[in-house]
């Protein structure tokens, strides 16, 4: 099994997730089957094959170096589930 | 050099190792066209790609590029003509996308090396491992609100340059000198301004001990230094610290430290994240960064003489020693100063000793005093070569000339302007010397015979009462040799 | 009056035949009685009306002026809140307008509303929505069935015959499968042909956005006003969009049609296997040439699949943090615990099955295991499809395994929902353009889909061959 109670816990938090302990055995169970299932791929020999990450080939296209300060702070914030004097608000983070 | 430390029971060495974190000089962050201005009121250089609306994509700035092949050349590195942007990914309240595009397997620019100057004469190569390129992150504001962080976003995405060294740098002093190189490097090629107080400049710095010849030591990380003088004092600091571990049998642990610049003390990071796990992997919004041969070429035939450069052009034109041209080269506008003070007349040619004391001692003692910069000196580079060129022509005495350079700097005059009006100019002419000499033997006959007896140490009173009577301006040399003459006469 | 037709409703409006308004109106209505197939995540009567107004005062001469059309709910726009079918993105108004959808405002188009997805377009029945699942249109009473997924809302929205087009995004196949289960013609383009600007992503190697519609005429005509280069996206082509309407033709006489021997499945519905055959038939009847092919690497496309994309969802999911936009959990007492509430009550159970995935398959000694394995083998797929185009010009393939299945089938292997995609994926990680049209029916009388496959950016043929197939099956 290679997804345990441990690295589920380690993923979870990883990702900022918190599960249940009913979520956590449901996805144990769910990744250690999905992750059987993508081990098929080791039947293929890519010793050779590198890597595609993007099917684009073309090349990384560049921009000017030109500022313009077309996003207001408001419209920036608008969404914001909490704001303060100008600033996006979280809780105290203790460093 | 003697590099060790003293121990209680032996001597240590350190071993430290820099990242340099060097905010690219640009007018629109890496990825997005928003603002880098600095001090502007909050989340107001926000564009949706820097506050990571959904949807938003990365397209990068050109020039940033540039900058980071230009900054590669001055450390004389290999610049890689293919480099992958990677997501770096972990949660933080001023990390809006969740990850932070950066340069992992394959950087920008890759081994190079930068030499430092020690005051005894000798240099130290120390090696780069690479720069690479990343954004910046925003604020975050702990002490606005009792309850609250305050997060601001104008940072965010900003382009920086990250520049690792190897760890060869053995001293506190070592580590000043390096980050000075860097910053004068990045700035004579307008790649970065430099700005410690501002952030543009900034370092974490690794350091372990060890007992020389034993292998490296466990290290720790001290992040985010943004002072010569910080970086100094850290070192120290967490030296001293990791040696009285080690002395009462204690191990290291491996951390990542806070420097508190108000005690002078590091401490672990409060909120310690459990193993970092970046899961590093390639930007799929972004395709891999190709650079051609010839464009490395346009790049590098665009950069200005760098300090190494300059340094050995003045110590061979001017027969500067290797530090006088480190210290004038350590900022590009002392060495444009000089170059302007010195061109200023031929004759200075001859002289050039003279033009970097006056210029790093005298002037940068004014300055420092007055809490002006060299940039807005109110004495022009043309006019501190004018004041030297009358000292070096016997014009004005050396001690006339401090004064003159005050007045200078106070009004903003010539050393012509103020010489002529305060009518300072120095007595040369023998016959007018002299005369002043007869008076001075013949007031003080009891002096003179006192010398005659054999109190040699009199004739700097002779020396004071003829510079009295002249007002300081006699030519000490003509003065000196006269009153030997008379005296030496009297006999 | 109203037609099935993008195209004859353009002319309509144009002779005056139907205003602006009472088309909209006729749709609105249409809407309003169809609420519990419950299509829309966002439909509100006065802002069509407004866009009506707007449109009445409006001269010029727009090529898609007055056309009713949904949107995805993926694609972020100004006058509509976006969701994302999740309730992480709980009361989002964005500031801006997506590209695509920029696009066809340009163009003089009227959004009647934004559309049910998968959450996050992760799914393939539009069943892991925050708002509930939608119903396809073409269910009998007694069964309701899946509208497959995850543009299943914009498929159903064109079944239903709620508008006259609909835009989508296909990562792996949400576009296709759905307009398959559903019965419409439904294009994804190659990567890059339409710009990703303000599209939540999901997978941004593969997401791709598209359209649906009745025909593939209108499909044409849609895709035209949708394509094109954006400087803003890195990854956009920056290429000139042909005049796909006009250059349409269903002649394909001397073109070469692959069929890929690999799509042969075990365990596929005898009625799939038929309309396969069928459209082959078809396709040499009308002259052109059929070749057998191989893509030796069909098969471990899906896997391949299932590591890359929830690897890059894992990581374009990390910005719905509570702290910019969108839902932020009460359970606030620091900085982690914030995150971790509001990422964990947030997101629905697919997209944390994903994002739990993706974080494993790049975490530190796993990641050449699964990721770059991953990458390597799409690389070899990539490389299949490649060589297959040398000897052909078309690939035809069925478009799903199956027709629409019921809805509400707990599925408890989610491996088995991912089948779906078998036919759908490979195609997405080569980056290449696909057609999903109807053509057939299994014995329940419900559409089955042939999908095919073009070079890149030959969308074009792809069209063409569509065309063909469709004239002939009418």
């Amino acid at each position: 099994m290679k997804i345990d109670k441990n690295t589920i816990n380690k993923i979870a938090r990883l990702s900022r997730i918190k599960l249940d302990d009913k979520e956590s055995e449901d996805y144990i169970k769910d990744l250690n089957h999905i992750l059987d299932w993508v081990e098929q791929l080791n039947e293929v020999d890519t010793e050779k094959v590198e890597p595609l990450s993007n099917i684009s080939s073309s090349i990384l296209p560049k921009r000017e170096d030109i500022s313009n300060d077309a996003n207001s702070s408001d419209e920036i914030l608008k969404n914001a589930p909490d704001k303060l004097e100008g600033f996006f608000a979280v809780p105290k983070v203790v460093e | 050099m003697n590099n060790l430390i003293k121990g209680e029971k032996h001597d240590w060495e350190m071993v430290i190792g820099l990242e340099v974190h060097a905010q690219v000089k640009s007018n629109s962050k890496l990825f997005s066209s928003s603002s880098t201005k600095f001090g502007s009121s909050p989340n107001s250089q926000v564009s949706l790609v820097d506050a990571a609306m959904p949807g938003m994509l990365p397209v990068i700035n050109k020039y940033c590029v540039e900058q980071a092949v230009k900054s590669g050349v001055g450390l004389n590195a290999k610049i890689n003509n293919y480099s992958v942007f990677d997501r770096k990914n972990y949660f933080y309240a001023d990390l809006p996308q969740g990850y932070q595009i950066s340069q992992y397997k394959y950087p920008i620019v890759g081994e190079g090396k930068v030499t430092i100057d020690f005051k005894d004469g000798t240099s130290k190569d120390i090696r780069i491992v690479r720069l690479h390129l990343e954004q910046d992150a925003g604020k975050s504001l702990h002490d606005q609100n009792p309850s609250k962080t305050y997060v601001d976003l104008n940072r965010s995405g900003v382009a920086l340059m990250e520049i690792v060294s190897e760890p060869d740098i053995r001293t506190p002093d070592e580590a000043g000198l390096y980050i000075s190189k860097i910053r004068s490097i990045l700035m004579y090629l307008d790649t970065c301004d430099g700005n410690m107080q501002e952030g543009s400049l900034r370092a974490d710095v690794n350091i372990s001990v060890r007992k020389p010849g034993d292998e490296y030591g466990t290290r720790c990380e001290i992040k985010n230094l943004n002072s010569i003088k910080f970086i100094k004092q850290a070192i120290n600091y967490e030296a001293k610290r990791q040696i009285e571990i080690l002395e009462s049998g204690g191990s290291i642990e491996q951390n990542t430290m806070l420097f508190n610049t108000s005690t002078g003390k590091t401490r672990p990071m409060r909120n310690k994240e459990e193993a970092h796990d970046y899961r590093y992997f390639p930007d799929p919004d972004l395709l891999p960064l190709e650079i051609t041969e010839e464009e490395i070429e346009n790049l590098k035939s665009s950069i200005p003489e760098l300090p190494d450069e300059l340094k050995n052009k003045f110590i061979e034109t001017y027969k500067l020693s290797n530090y006088d041209a480190s210290v004038l080269t350590a900022e590009k506008q002392t060495s444009d100063y000089f170059i302007e003070s010195i061109s200023s007349d031929p004759e200075l040619k001859n002289h050039a000793k003279m033009v970097v004391n006056w210029i790093t001692s005298e002037l940068f003692s004014l300055l420092n005093k007055n809490n002006f910069e060299l940039s807005n000196s109110p004495v022009s580079s043309k006019n501190l070569g004018e004041l030297v060129k009358l000292i070096s022509s016997n014009e004005i005495s050396g001690k006339i000339a401090k004064d003159v350079l005050e007045d200078m700097f106070a009004t903003g005059k010539t050393a012509r302007e103020i010489v002529d009006e305060k009518g300072l100019k120095q007595v040369t002419d023998q016959g007018e010397i002299e005369k002043i000499i007869n008076e001075v033997i013949e007031d003080n006959p009891k002096m003179v015979d006192q010398y005659l007896a054999g109190k040699d140490k009199l004739l700097g009173f002779f020396v004071g009462q003829a510079m009295k009577k002249t007002k300081g301006k006699a030519n000490p040399k003509i003065l000196n040799d006269i009153l030997k003459q008379k005296l030496n006469k009297e006999n | 009056m109203l037609e099935k037709s993008l195209k004859k409703t353009i002319e309509n409006l144009q002779n005056n035949k139907i205003s602006i308004r009472e088309l909209n109106q006729e749709y609105i209505d249409k809407i309003k009685t169809k609420s519990e197939l419950n299509i829309f995540i966002h439909f509100d009567e006065q802002k069509i009306l407004d866009q009506v107004s707007e449109l009445e005062n409006d001269n010029s001469n727009k090529k898609l002026k007055g056309i009713p059309l949904a949107i995805k709910d993926l694609f972020c726009t100004k006058k509509m809140p976006t969701t994302a079918a999740s309730k992480i993105l709980e009361n989002f108004n964005p500031t801006y307008e997506s590209f695509v959808t920029q696009k066809l405002l340009d163009d003089g188009a009227i959004f009647v509303g934004k559309t049910n997805l998968d959450e996050f377009a992760m799914g393939s029945a539009t069943d892991t929505s925050y708002f509930g699942n939608t119903i396809n249109p073409l269910s009998k009473e007694s069964e309701p069935l899946a509208p497959g997924g995850s543009s299943g809302g914009s498929a159903a929205a064109v079944a239903a015959d709620l508008c006259l087009g609909a835009t989508g995004t296909d990562t792996g196949g949400s576009i296709r499968q759905p307009a398959s289960f559903c019965g419409v013609v439904g294009i994804k383009p190659t990567y890059g042909l339409c710009s990703r600007w303000g599209i939540a992503a999901f997978a941004s190697s593969l997401d791709q956005a598209g359209v649906f519609t009745h025909n593939v005429e209108d499909a044409a005509i849609l895709l035209e006003s949708t394509a094109g280069f954006d400087k803003r996206d890195s990854t956009s082509a920056n290429i000139k969009i042909p005049n796909y309407y006009d250059n349409l033709t269903d002649d394909l006489s001397g073109k070469t049609i692959g069929i890929p021997k690999e799509y042969s499945i075990d365990g596929t519905p005898e009625e799939v296997s038929k309309i396969w055959e069928d459209a082959i038939k078809v396709l040499e009847k009308k002259g052109a040439k059929i070749k057998n092919i191989s893509l030796p690497h069909t098969k471990y496309a899906l896997p391949t699949y299932y590591i890359i994309a929830p690897a890059e969802a894992s990581s374009n999911l990390a910005r719905y943090d509570g702290v910019k936009y969108g839902y932020r959990s009460d359970e606030i007492s620091s900085l982690d615990e914030m995150y971790e509430n509001t990422r964990g009550q947030g997101f629905g159970k697919e997209v944390k099955r994903r994002i739990l995935i993706g974080t494993y398959v790049l975490s530190a000694g796993y990641y050449d295991a699964y990721y770059l394995k991953a990458q390597r083998v799409r690389k070899l797929i990539a490389n299949d499809f490649n060589e297959a185009f040398k000897e052909c010009d078309l690939i035809v393939t069925p478009t799903a395994p199956s027709a629409a299945f019921p809805l509400n089938q707990e599925q408890d292997d989610p491996i088995k929902m991912y089948l779906n995609d078998v036919f759908t994926v490979p195609a997405s990680l080569a980056g290449l353009p696909g057609i999903s049209i109807p053509f057939g029916k299994d014995k329940n009388d419900l559409p089955l889909g042939i999908q095919i496959l073009g070079k890149h950016f030959d969308e074009q043929q792809v069209l063409n061959g569509a065309l063909l197939l469709e004239r002939s099956y009418e």
